[in-house]
């Protein structure tokens, strides 16, 4: 990248800055005709000049100039004005003039702004483009907070600047010349002594800046690692916790702020004490004309009248004189962030961008062998990896890869995938070096997982078919605004230098998926989950989620059959009771008190049960037939059992766990409570006791707590309540509550709500699983379970996929890698997190998946059970970064070598 | 069934007659009711272990896996508990328990099953006294059966 910011600036927006310096030397034509206008205003109509005679006129607007070769050329002959006619023509000239300055201003300010905000996205762009080109090795020194501080707030200044960076010392230099070169020709020798003022400040000035020049770089830099450490302690968080370190980080903190704080408190007495010096040389100038200047004119030397104009004209100098300082300034501080900025993007070895062009075609495969020759990789600190490594895996093998950790078997790994790269030797592919292929070729048709996964913020989908994002595929048709807003977006795009890839076009190849489009993507998708264990992972997510009703019209049309589905089959296999239906006419034993009354499901955030229990129509269904007496009592009672059985535990008894409806910490206040109210009737219980008490109630469900509350009596009455309820509900109430039926989807309730339609039993042993086992296989058998996959795609995984469990994070990874049917398949121990056994079960059920493909791929795996080497057609096996074995499983079993002693 | 029945019941299982009826509504409101029907599985051989079961009503049987297939090795009944074992010792399941009528059972939780016996030290001894008498009984039956085996010999 350019060194120097303003050739930078220059070399990108030359023909613009000539434009508007071309436009600000137009702009001085009015701007100096507003200066004397007022002088004319005054000594013409004003005070009479021209005007002595009653009903004298005077010619305005006369344009006559005496043009070269031609001669005198009368464009208007003008008008003849009165006196009054002339003032207020003379005022509207000026305020003519006033709105053109003014749209001067305007042009001119919009067009700096626009012209710094293209500048900008540039810098900014060519930033991060260089981080997508850094290699591998960079990214063990750079923290990730550390660069988006400086695309974000680093290079910020630099689009301010970019507009001023020519205009300003030009339009600035000019004016203060301007009256410099007036002084001097009223009187020369104080002429001079302006201009050695001028020299002082010009010198002194930016070298005391130099200090203030450093101070800034320091201020920066140590903001930059604050944000960094801010960042670590971001991700971090397990570790601290874990080790009680919080307070070491505090003290680090705070000590980075206290450097911080002294860095930027001596910027700031510089900054003043500098301002002062400028501002007292600027002042000192008029103190050397009134004393040299007045005793000049004692002595007779120079005319009073020109002093007089020199102080005239000196006034106009140090205004533009301390706002070019000040231009300087800025100068040299945006010069030395963007120095610094562009210090720490300007990397060796950067990515050729020829290699990561974009390529909208599909690729073709690989079909060579892959060489490593004399393959030497070292680590950091300059340890060997791998020591002269040759290797040559063949096109269709499968090849497992054993070895301890630190054996080289991971580095080989990472090596062929391109991650690291080699010191000495090379790995290629029909002669080509693996370095020198594009992305294109090596990010499509090699594939690679390892346990260190990687998930973007978004969607499961998203990160799912991310492999498959390569470029633009198709081309979205815009319409009327859209189109005109499109083709602004890839103007202004073009103008700072970014690509004009369009991001809401379908990136996804689904052709490299096997599959042709996204219709169909299940085809490609489901196996893959299955191959790897994850598709019930995936079901019970869609389970727990809302739908959305929009996208996922089939699930939502076909309930009624997936409800009725489920009820037959329950039937069928004699599994009645595990489910108990929600029927309108029924209370039902295993939902909650609350739930019964309610019987539908609430929108939240619009609705919760502590808006609905302060809801006055809700309040006075309640009151009808005294029913909130009854939950009165059942909940004192609920209270007295509570107390009874948990008054005696400590808070933290893990008992308390089995307590849904309070707290260990709610146990004194119902003491308390119950102390007072029992025996009593509920007159005696102040409105915030009663609410706490009928609460308790809402969430009882009799099988569960089994404290013999709930009567046929009472069920009548919470289901007749509900009734009421749902009949007479206000409009308001309506909007945010669905009420149970059993014909329609609910789309404010989970999944799992809407296909049970009802609760499952809690004395059924093993019920929610044997439901999801039964669930998946109805979807299945209904062809649903595509979408209920579809929907569990949806699930949000958080800021780096935060949201999975470690697990799930690694079969995924796998699942995306598989997804992208490449010719190579690189896994380098990708499933640390399992155990064993599954580990072995998912590596068997790939390498059964990859069989039914229908095209040979080379599988390249590192193992980290020797004893599944079985599978493989070939083994390697790494010692100490050294190839030591090669061979088939059982040659090298026979071979009492490294692999046997691995192996067993 | 109610809570207080559930503390008749647990009262009248050997391993919790010292305790203090009390302790034990805790102990059934803590511990999850499931019934089963028979042939329904409480737990299988080499599962993970998280729970004891105490058989409220009906019986199952204790099954161990052989290279013949599933053998019948006890019986148990209301009144008793099963699983307890693997929790003690955590290891998984030693056997698989099934059951034979429809049975009701309580469900006890591992970390409550260990804090309970923490916090009640004659149900300890209860439990080693249960434990005591299988391994005096499993005694007895092999010295049974080595005998056996010498006189076929």
């Amino acid at each position: 990248m350019e060194k120097s910011l303003t050739r930078y600036i220059w070399s990108n927006t030359r023909l613009q800055q000539i434009w508007i310096l071309v436009v600000v030397a137009i702009s001085m034509v009015p701007y100096f005709l507003s200066f004397d206008l007022p002088k004319q205003i005054v000594n013409g109509p004003i005070q009479g000049v021209g005007f002595e005679n009653p009903g004298a006129t005077q010619t305005f607007m006369r344009l006559q100039y005496d043009l070269p070769f031609i001669g005198d050329v009368v464009f208007f002959e003008g008008l003849q004005l009165n006196r009054f006619q002339m003032l207020m023509a003379l005022s509207l000239v000026f305020l003519l003039l006033v709105v053109i300055n003014g749209l001067f201003k305007l042009y001119i300010n919009t067009y700096k702004g626009r012209l710094g905000e293209r500048m900008l996205r540039r810098i900014r762009f060519e930033l991060i483009d260089r981080v997508l080109r850094f290699p591998p090795s960079q990214f063990k020194r750079v923290k990730s907070a550390e660069i988006a501080t400086m695309i974000k707030d680093e290079v910020e200044p630099m689009g301010g600047f970019t507009g001023d960076a020519f205009v300003q010392p030009a339009l600035l230099g000019g004016q203060a010349l301007t009256a410099l070169i007036f002084i001097i020709m009223q009187n020369f020798w104080l002429g001079m002594i302006a201009a050695a003022i001028v020299a002082i400040q010009g010198v002194v000035i930016p070298r005391m800046r130099r200090r203030l020049l450093e101070l800034g770089r320091q201020r920066q830099l140590t903001a930059r690692e604050l944000s960094g450490r801010v960042g670590e302690i971001v991700d971090g968080i397990g570790t601290i916790h874990s080790n009680d370190t919080s307070n070491y980080e505090r003290a680090d903190i705070a000590a980075r702020l206290g450097l911080i704080f002294s860095i930027r408190y001596d910027l700031y007495q510089w900054k003043f004490l500098v301002k002062f010096i400028n501002n007292f040389l600027a002042q000192v100038t008029p103190f050397l004309f009134y004393s040299i200047g007045g005793l000049l004119a004692l002595q007779g030397r120079l005319d009073i009248g020109q002093l007089v104009a020199v102080i005239n004209a000196y006034k106009d100098l140090p205004g533009p004189l301390k706002e070019l300082i000040d231009w300087d300034q800025a100068r040299q501080d945006v010069q030395v962030k963007y120095a610094q900025v562009v210090e720490q993007f300007n990397v060796d070895q950067l990515v050729d961008p020829k290699i990561q062009a974009v390529v909208p075609a599909s690729v073709g495969r690989l079909e060579h062998s892959l060489h490593a020759t004399n393959l030497t990789i070292s680590d950091d600190t300059g340890a060997p990896l791998l020591r002269h490594v040759n290797l040559e895996i063949h096109p269709g093998e499968t090849v497992a890869i054993v070895g301890t950790s630190g054996s080289g078997a991971e580095a080989i790994a990472e090596a062929l995938a391109r991650l690291v790269w080699p010191d000495q030797g090379r790995i290629t592919i029909d002669g080509r070096d693996l370095l020198e292929l594009p992305e294109s070729v090596t990010g499509r048709r090699i594939a690679y997982a390892s346990s260190d996964t990687y998930f973007f913020h978004g969607t499961l989908r998203d990160n799912l078919l991310y492999g498959l994002k390569h470029a633009p595929l198709t081309q979205v048709q815009y319409e009327g605004k859209q189109a005109a807003l499109q083709k602004w977006n890839i103007n202004e795009a073009r103008r700072a230098g970014n690509p004009e890839f369009d991001l809401n076009s379908d990136w996804v190849d689904y052709g490299s998926a096997g599959v042709s489009g996204p219709a169909e993507i299940f085809k490609a998708v489901r196996p893959v989950l299955d191959a790897v264990l994850i598709s019930q992972d995936i079901q019970d997510m869609a389970l727990r989620s809302n739908v959305n009703t929009d996208t996922h019209a089939d699930i939502v049309d076909r309930i009624v059959e997936l409800r009725q589905a489920l009820r037959k089959r329950l039937k069928k296999e004699d599994l009645d009771d595990l489910v108990v239906p929600f029927r309108l006419k029924d209370y039902n034993p295993q939902a909650t008190i609350g739930e019964n009354l309610l019987f539908g499901s609430m929108k939240r955030p619009f609705m919760t049960n502590r808006k609905l229990a302060a809801h006055p129509y809700f309040r006075s269904v309640l009151r009808e037939n005294d029913l909130y007496i009854d939950l009165y009592m059942m909940g004192l009672e609920i209270a007295a059992n509570a107390v009874e059985l948990f008054q005696d535990l400590p808070p933290d008894h893990p008992f308390f766990q089995q307590l849904t409806f309070m707290t260990a910490d709610d146990i004194p206040a119902y003491q308390l409570m119950l102390q007072k109210l029992q025996g009593r009737g509920i007159e005696a219980a102040s409105a915030e006791e009663r609410s706490n008490i009928i609460r308790l109630s809402f969430s009882y469900i009799e099988p569960r707590h089994r404290f013999g509350l709930l009567n046929d009596e009472l069920m009548a009455k919470i289901v007749d309540a509900r009734g009421r309820f749902h009949d007479g509900m206000p409009d308001d109430l309506k909007d945010v509550i669905e009420r149970y039926d059993p014909n329609r989807f609910i789309a404010s309730a989970s999944l799992i709500d809407n296909v049970l339609f009802g609760r499952i039993g809690y004395s059924q042993a093993d019920g929610p699983e044997r439901i999801r086992l039964i669930l998946r296989d109805i979807f299945d058998k209904l062809n649903l379970f595509d979408s209920v996959l579809s929907i569990g795609l949806d699930f949000d995984v958080g800021s780096g996929g935060k949201r999975l469990t470690n697990v799930q994070r690694q079969k995924l990874n796998v699942a995306r890698a598989l997804l992208k049917k490449s010719d190579y398949l690189i896994f380098n121990r990708p499933l640390p997190a399992l155990d064993q056994r599954i580990q072995d079960r998912i590596t068997r059920n790939i390498l059964e998946y990859l069989g039914t493909e229908g095209y040979s791929l080379t599988v390249i795996w590192v193992l980290s059970n020797a004893e599944l080497a079985e599978s493989f057609d070939r083994v390697i096996v790494f010692e100490n970064g050294a190839l030591v074995e090669d061979g088939t499983y059982d040659t090298l079993l026979q071979k009492d070598g490294a692999f046997k002693q691995l192996a067993s | 069934m109610l809570l207080k029945d559930e503390v008749e019941m647990l009262r009248r299982v050997p391993l919790f007659s010292g305790v203090a009826p009390a302790k034990l509504k805790l102990l059934a409101f803590t511990s999850e009711r499931v019934s089963y029907k028979a042939g329904q599985t409480l737990f299988r051989q080499g599962d993970p272990a998280d729970a004891a079961y105490v058989i409220l009503t009906g019986a199952a049987d204790i099954l161990a896996d052989s290279p013949s297939g599933e053998i019948k090795v006890a019986e148990i009944e209301h009144d008793s508990i099963v699983g307890e074992i693997a929790i003690l010792c955590d290891v998984s399941r030693t056997a698989t328990v099934r059951a034979n009528t429809p049975l009701e059972a309580l469900r006890i939780n591992k970390d409550h099953f260990l804090k309970l016996l923490s916090d009640y030290p004659e149900m300890t001894i209860e439990i080693m006294r249960v434990l005591a008498d299988r391994l005096s009984q499993t005694t007895t039956e092999l010295s049974e059966a080595r005998s056996k085996q010498k006189q076929a010999r």
